[in-house]
Order: structure tokens, then C-alpha cells, then sequence
């Protein structure tokens, strides 16, 4: 018998197809992305010089000027935001995954998703209302506020999801040596965990680096440099938005530039992510 | 097998002072099957009318018996019977089960360790545990493994952790095999040496009894002899509990043997006893294969 005949040729063409479909839907998925990339050199690396990362937006009319303050603010914002956001998620998604009781656990695990899916500008919202409104000026402080409020719900679940990755006979074995348990999380758990957690927060202020609807009434932007963080203070998104929107040539390409290197910057915590994925004794997986 | 420990050693050793409050210890029980049969000497774990349940599921049933010091008490029984559960009462492992619930009285050198104010941390420190699957942590390497109960219970003097980390190394027949790699990762060792690096950090915190849940069951043939060694050297200074599913090891390694069936201690004695002229016709059954 002839197992090799029949329908064989039929079945090599199908396998093809699907494989060459697959194929076109990768790179159906890349091609955007290089698109992007390609469009923002293309446009914004000429406007990229000393000025534009050391200067602040000139007077309308006038030549030059960068978004120093910007890039500046914006790191501002992310750092203050991960003050708040970061502690607050961690130590929730620790209680989820060590101490809380299923019952409370589905709740806070619903809340922190139904928190996910709400619009960022409602964030902004609430920020307004509990920081602006009593302070009666816009803030650094209200912005960084909005962004933590976005970073909460995501820290809080990616360290849950990573601690519970953590074997049981590894809690075991910290609590048969007679360590309490909040010594057995804080030195044993969590630094098996670290990459893990470590993963997530970055990839939470890769998330918050780029928006602008929380910060419009919160943050608000700035045209100069702020000297403290009771003032408004500018940020890339929201200068991006409000250059690419003026009627000038040379403010649209500082805004191709700013768009460049928010896109940078976020490659960067990304690029990171992958170094924190090889810890110091674990594989690289 | 060479150790740098002799018995004033561990003597010097700081312990608890329940090992010297053993003369309020109640005597060995005058139920048959609960007392080993020439022993006079306290017991190290004074276990009566034991009965653990798990919501609703009652797993031990009244187990009563003694452990004595210094020696290797197996426990054997088909799975499901109740061994692992028994062994994780004896320092409050089960606990980490929320649905648990424990009936009857433990005493270690006398004291209750079921009694209000004892806390779960102060029982585990000196009733340590080995578990089926090694589990050396994984962020440490070889030598932190060992003293990490020492660091996090608060020792810093590094002489004294360096010092703990060879004697314990050496305990566990380990030292010879790492003394060169101390800070390479843990998890470079085999499975073995491992398990071995377990009972190493066990030791460093210098328990009064040690407890081992199958620990040569995940082992090949070689690495579980040496296991089975390591208990028969340790017993000269410890007290060991050792569940296990081989009954060859249980003949082997230990002087008293439990058989558990179905969440009852069916027999207790003398191990020999126990292989060769068992007084229950379901221990015989189960030792000579014929179930289980």
C-alpha cells in the first residue's frame, strides 16, 4: 500500500496556505508599527537637536525653542505617580494573593477590574475634584494623582497574578523554619516574585507615560519650567497635542519630534522589562 | 561518615527551656498500641487522642502515641490515611489550611502546644520540617539557603552564620560536595543534594524534632540511600518523624514504626516488631503487600 499518494499534494497546498496566512497576519500586525516608527523618524528626527531637549516652546511666531520641560515634566509626573501607585498596588496584590479570604478576594478582584476598564479621563476627572477644585489651581500633584489612579488596579493585579505563580512549598518551607509570615512574604515570596512585579510596574508606566485625557485638567501643561510641584506643569502628550494642533510648521514638527521621543521613551521601560526578565539566578524564559 | 559535631556540642547549643521542663511530662500512655514497647524514657511528642478535621471531613481519628527522643519514628499507611496530616499537626503546618480544625493534645517535652498564647512561629522553629519536594529558594544561593532561618530570626554576627552554615552542611552530609561553590544558586544542585540543602536549612535553626513528609519519594535509588543515611547519623542528636510510602525505608531507616488506615492508628511498636510479628492482621497485610 501506498500511504504516500492520494490526497497528499492537496494536503501540502492547504498546510501552505494556512502557513502563508499566518505569516501575513504577523506581519499585518508589525507592519503599523514599523510604519509608525518609520513616519516619526522620517518627520520628527530632524527637529531633534540640543534646543529641542534642553529649550522651552518659544512665543508663537518665533523660531526654535524645544520640550525640554516636557520631557522633564512628563518623567516628573511618572516618578511622582509611581510613588503613589506603585506601594498601594503592590501591598493590594500582596493581601490578595496571601491573606484575603475567597469571598473578599472575588470582590476586590472584580472592583480592581471594573477600575481597568474605566476611561482615563474619568480619572482625570476625580483627580480634579479632590485636588484642583480644593487647591484652585491646577498641579503637578493632581496629575501625578490621575496617573496613579490608572497604575493601581494594574500593579495591583499583575502582583497578584505574579505571587500566586510562587509555589506553595516555597511559603511552607519559610514557615517551617519559624519565620512569621509577613517576614516569609517580605523576604522570601516577594523576592522570588521580583522580576515579575518588577515586569509589571514598568509596563504600568509605559502605560501611563503617554496619556493625555487624565492630564488636561489636572497637570494642565506649562510653557516654562515648574519650580515646584504645586504648579501646573507641562508634560509630552499635552504638548504634543496642543503643537500638532496649532498653525505652524515648526511647531507641527516639534510635535512629530515629541511624538518620536515619547515613542523612545517608552521603548526604553520596555527594553527594560526584557533586562529585569533575567533575574539573578533565574533563566531567561 | 565524619562529623565535626559531638554530643556537648549540641548540648551547648541554645535550645528552649521546655527541654528542661520535661520532668512535668506526663509518662508514656498504658494503652497498648500506643506505647513503644521498652521505652521509659519522656517523650519528645506526647500526642493524645489526636483528631483532625478538614471542614467537615474528620482525616485523624483519636490517634494517640508517643515519640521518643533521639530516635526515628516512621510513619507508614496507604495513601490518603491520615500520615501527612498527622505529621503537619506536629508544628501547626495545617494550619495554613483555613478549614482545619484540631481535637486532642500534642505536648512537646511536656508542653502543649495546642495551649492558648503558643504560637504557631514559636512551635515550627523547633519542630522543623522537610518536605516531599525540595524546595531550596530559588532567589538564594547554597550558603543563604542554610542560614536563612538564622538571618531572618534575627542573627547578624557572620561568625556565627558562617559557623552554623558549615555544621549544618556537614549534618547534612553536604559539605564536602558545596564547601567550594557556597555562592553558586541552589537550584544548580541535583535533586538530591537539594532535598539534602533542605534538611541543611532545617537544621540551621537548630529544631528539637524534625520532621520529614516523604523526603526520598521525588530521589533515584543512590540519592535516597544517602538520605536514608543522613537520618540514621542524625538520629544520634535529633528527634526525627518520618512519613513514608517505602516500606523497605521504614525497616530501614527507623526504630519505631506507626501503621495509619483510613485516619486511625492501627499499630505502634518497636519496628522490628512491626515487620516481623505484627499483633494487627491489617498491619501484617499491609507490610507483607498483600493491600495498600
Amino acid at each position: 500500500m501506498n500511504v504516500t499518494s492520494g490526497n497528499h499534494k492537496f494536503r501540502k497546498a492547504k498546510s501552505l496556505a494556512m502557513n502563508g496566512l499566518c505569516i501575513a497576519c504577523a506581519v499585518l500586525v508589525i507592519l503599523p508599527l514599523g510604519m509608525i516608527l518609520f513616519y516619526l523618524v522620517q518627520k520628527g528626527a530632524s527637529s531633534l537637536n540640543r534646543a529641542f531637549f534642553t529649550g522651552i516652546p518659544k512665543p508663537a511666531g518665533m523660531p526654535g525653542g524645544g520640550m525640554g520641560n516636557a520631557i522633564l515634566g512628563t518623567l516628573e509626573l511618572v516618578a511622582l505617580a509611581s510613588c503613589i501607585g506603585v506601594p498601594i498596588g503592590i501591598l493590594g496584590g500582596v493581601y490578595l494573593s496571601e491573606y484575603g479570604g475567597e469571598r473578599m478576594n472575588t470582590w476586590i478582584r472584580f472592583w480592581a477590574d471594573v477600575l481597568n476598564g474605566v476611561p482615563s479621563i474619568v480619572w482625570g476627572m476625580v483627580a480634579y475634584t479632590l485636588v484642583v477644585l480644593p487647591m484652585k489651581h491646577f498641579s503637578a500633584w493632581a496629575g501625578a494623582l490621575a496617573l496613579a489612579f490608572i497604575m493601581i488596579p494594574l500593579v495591583l493585579r499583575t502582583t497578584e497574578e505574579v505571587l500566586v505563580l510562587v509555589p506553595r512549598s516555597y511559603r511552607e518551607a519559610a514557615l517551617a523554619l519559624g519565620l512569621p509570615q509577613w517576614k516569609a512574604i517580605v523576604r522570601i515570596i516577594l523576592p522570588t516574585a521580583m522580576r515579575g512585579i518588577i515586569t509589571g510596574v514598568l509596563l504600568a508606566m509605559g502605560r501611563i507615560a503617554g496619556e493625555t485625557a487624565p492630564l488636561l485638567f489636572t497637570a494642565f501643561g506649562n510653557t516654562n519650567w515648574s519650580h515646584h510641584l504645586g504648579e501646573p506643569i507641562a508634560a509630552l502628550p499635552l504638548q504634543i497635542f496642543s503643537y500638532a494642533t496649532a498653525p505652524a510648521d515648526d511647531w507641527n514638527r516639534q510635535a512629530w519630534a515629541g511624538a518620536l521621543v515619547l515613542v523612545a521613551m517608552t521603548f526604553c521601560l520596555s527594553l527594560s522589562v526584557r533586562l529585569f526578565s533575567a533575574g539573578r539566578f533565574q533563566k531567561n524564559t | 561518615m565524619n562529623f565535626a559535631m559531638t554530643p556537648e556540642e549540641t548540648k551547648t547549643a541554645p535550645r528552649s527551656p521546655a527541654e528542661n521542663a520535661g520532668t512535668s511530662a506526663p509518662q508514656p500512655q498504658t494503652k497498648p498500641a500506643a506505647t513503644p514497647a521498652a521505652s521509659t524514657a519522656v517523650p519528645a511528642l506526647s500526642v493524645k487522642n489526636l483528631s483532625v478535621f478538614f471542614g467537615k471531613h474528620q482525616v485523624l481519628k483519636s490517634v494517640s502515641l508517643n515519640v521518643e527522643a533521639r530516635a526515628v519514628t516512621a510513619i507508614i499507611g496507604p495513601s490518603g490515611c491520615g500520615k501527612s496530616t498527622f505529621l503537619r499537626s506536629l508544628n501547626r503546618m495545617h494550619e495554613l489550611v483555613s478549614t482545619s480544625r484540631v481535637e486532642g493534645d500534642i505536648r512537646l517535652f511536656g508542653e502543649d502546644i495546642y495551649s492558648r498564647g503558643v504560637e504557631p512561629v514559636i512551635v515550627r522553629r523547633r519542630v522543623g520540617m522537610v518536605f516531599q519536594k525540595s524546595n531550596p529558594f530559588p532567589t538564594m544561593s547554597i550558603g543563604e539557603n542554610v542560614v536563612v532561618g538564622l538571618r531572618l530570626n534575627g542573627v547578624r554576627n557572620r561568625a556565627l552564620l558562617a559557623e552554623q552554615m558549615e555544621k549544618s552542611l556537614r549534618m547534612a552530609a553536604l559539605w564536602d560536595e558545596v564547601k567550594d561553590r557556597l555562592n553558586a544558586p541552589a537550584i544548580s544542585l541535583s535533586g538530591g543534594q537539594q532535598q539534602r540543602l533542605c534538611i541543611a536549612r532545617a537544621l540551621a535553626v537548630q529544631p528539637e524534632v524534625l520532621l520529614m513528609d516523604e523526603p526520598a519519594s521525588a530521589l533515584d535509588p543512590l540519592a535516597t540511600s544517602k538520605i536514608e543515611d543522613l537520618i540514621r547519623e542524625l538520629r544520634k542528636d535529633y528527634t526525627i518523624v518520618i512519613v513514608t510510602h517505602n516500606m523497605q525505608q521504614a525497616a530501614r531507616a527507623s526504630d519505631y514504626t506507626a501503621f495509619f488506615y483510613m485516619g486511625e492508628l492501627v499499630e505502634f511498636g518497636p519496628t522490628a516488631q512491626i515487620f516481623t510479628s505484627p499483633k494487627q492482621k491489617r498491619t501484617e497485610d499491609y507490610v507483607t503487600g498483600r493491600f495498600g
